[in-house]
């Protein structure tokens, strides 16, 4: 009923942005021949999504992502599970888990190529590693969240620890956990590419970035390519949102029919 | 035969900044079959005997029985109804969802029957594919009255279970309630701090005292299993009784008529 007209409304940001950048480009409001501008990259991507080496290495990036993505989730839900309902676990793992979190995972690019190599596995282990925490705190923080009426009322009806788990908190966490992989995609999706962009020889989005941008004649591509892994970011995520929404209509926030 | 035999029972919280005893020597039985009200001051301890009965909390001294056998941690054949229903039903569930959630050792088809037929005697047949939002709040207690019955439960447990509705939808669903205990022979012990409603509803009236809760009356109402809204309330023994309740819980001698 309201989205009609909010689609436009949503884009206005995006195409004033499109603007600016023209503009800039245009002008010498930014120094030097490299920031193309729009009117050159956009076209310059639709043309490379055409180029199969290229569409092959988009879809070896999306494919990483993902696999990054799923990793993550089979990780940090059981996790979060574990953390948010066994007190004693919490208290001798939080400390660990506060320590590692900060660390950037592209600050371990180097350490992941010299010990693994360029292959995939070097940015999907990478990915992982950054994609976890918005899942697994969001899984263990929304435990926390259980409503404890909702609790008592299955206990009263018999419900043993591990039922209030998969019947209870699981269910009541859901929403909050989708939440953290949307999060996470757009983190899977950065340290893919930043990875690609070390790893040379490697297929990917990052690779071909990095290749096109010797010697800068080619911005174009760079910036096609950096262009298509907004989008791609952008696609996920409203993706995601719609799905939380379809499948979490519950957890919206609204008072008692009438 | 005693469905309910409550012997001694206290509860004391121990907290940080002290303890705090909510319910103490309580002494009380449920015959097979009735329905009990039990009516005290706000904050008197009456959710804590609740839970108590339930298996949800562990009392600090005396012991609840259930058909004669002790109760150890949250009894089999027992069923609570919360006052507060938009916190007890699982949003994530549809009705019929909801009202199968404790019938899991039940065949699939078994679990079905069963919510058909309470969401029927509820009034809510058609409601089953609903969720829980999308219901008023007399309606969603409904469910959760449903979800119970379905449970078949041997006592039914009801903690201020009409406190949140307005007036109206109050009065209908303490109609369903008796309608369906008269249909189903539930017994029920509900606790509540309206003094009307636990004479209108009760075949008995337990007094409680100010925290801690004791006992300080049983008050048999003989007003006959079929009542209504008007002409029971407007009854003479209606009203002595409740004019009785309400002294009693004034902590006064009673001093009617």
């Amino acid at each position: 009923m309201s989205g009609a007209p909010r689609v436009p409304a949503s884009l206005i940001g995006l195409a004033g942005f499109f603007a600016i950048w023209e503009v800039a480009s245009r002008t010498d409001l930014v120094p030097g021949y490299y920031l193309r501008p729009p009117s050159v990259v956009l076209p310059k991507m639709v043309t490379l999504l055409g180029d199969p080496a290229f569409v092959r290495a988009v879809v070896a990036t999306l494919v990483a992502t993902l696999l990054a993505l799923v990793i993550a989730v089979l990780i940090a839900v059981p996790a979060g599970l574990v953390l948010g309902s066994v007190p004693p676990v919490r208290r001798a793992v939080m400390t660990l888990v506060e320590f590692l979190r900060p660390i950037p995972s592209v600050a371990l690019i180097p350490l992941a190529l010299l010990t693994f190599g360029t292959g995939p596995d070097t940015k999907i282990t990478l990915a992982v590693y950054g994609a976890l925490w918005p899942i697994l705190f969001n899984t263990m923080y929304a435990l926390d969240e259980v409503d404890p009426l909702h609790v008592e009322t299955a206990r009263a009806f018999g419900t043993g620890r591990l039922g209030l788990l998969r019947r209870v908190a699981l269910p009541s966490a859901a929403p909050f956990v989708l939440t953290g992989v949307r999060l996470s995609f757009a983190i899977a999706l950065a340290v893919v590419i930043s990875t690609e962009l070390f790893s040379g020889g490697t297929i990917g989005l990052g690779q071909v970035v990095n290749v096109a941008s010797g010697g800068g004649f080619n911005m174009d591509t760079v910036l096609a390519g950096t262009v298509l892994a907004g989008l791609v970011g952008y696609g996920a995520n409203a993706g995601l949102e719609w799905l939380h929404r379809r499948a979490f209509a519950w957890s919206q926030p609204r008072g008692d029919a009438e | 035969m005693n469905m309910l035999e409550v012997d001694g029972l206290g509860h004391t919280y121990k907290g940080k900044d002290g303890s705090h005893t909510a319910i103490d020597g309580l002494d009380f039985t449920v015959g097979a079959g009735e329905l009990v009200c039990v009516v005290g001051p706000s904050g008197c301890g009456k959710s804590t005997l609740l839970r108590t009965i339930a298996g949800l909390i562990r009392p600090s001294r005396g012991t609840v029985s259930l058909h004669g056998t002790k109760v150890d941690g949250v009894p089999r054949d027992l069923a609570v109804v919360f006052q507060d229903y938009s916190r007890s039903l699982f949003p994530w569930l549809s009705v019929t969802r909801n009202v199968e959630f404790p019938l899991r050792s039940l065949s699939r088809t078994e679990r079905e029957a069963r919510a058909v037929e309470a969401l029927a005697a509820v009034g809510l047949a058609a409601a089953g594919k609903k969720y829980p939002w999308q219901l008023s709040g007399g309606m969603q207690q409904r469910v959760a009255i449903a979800r119970a019955l379905a449970y078949r439960p041997s006592l039914l447990l009801m903690d201020e279970p009409f406190a949140s509705v307005d007036a109206q939808t109050r009065f209908e669903l303490e109609d369903l309630l008796l309608r369906i205990r008269r249909e189903q022979d539930t017994t029920v012990l509900l606790v509540t701090h309206d003094i009307d409603e636990s004479v209108y509803l009760g075949d008995r009236v337990l007094v409680l005292s100010k925290s801690p809760a004791t006992v300080v009356a049983h008050l048999d109402v003989p007003l006959g299993p079929v009542r209504d809204q008007i002409g029971t309330r407007a009854s003479e023994d209606f009203v002595e009784l409740r004019a009785k309740v309400a002294g009693l819980l004034q902590g006064g001698p009673v001093s009617v008529r």
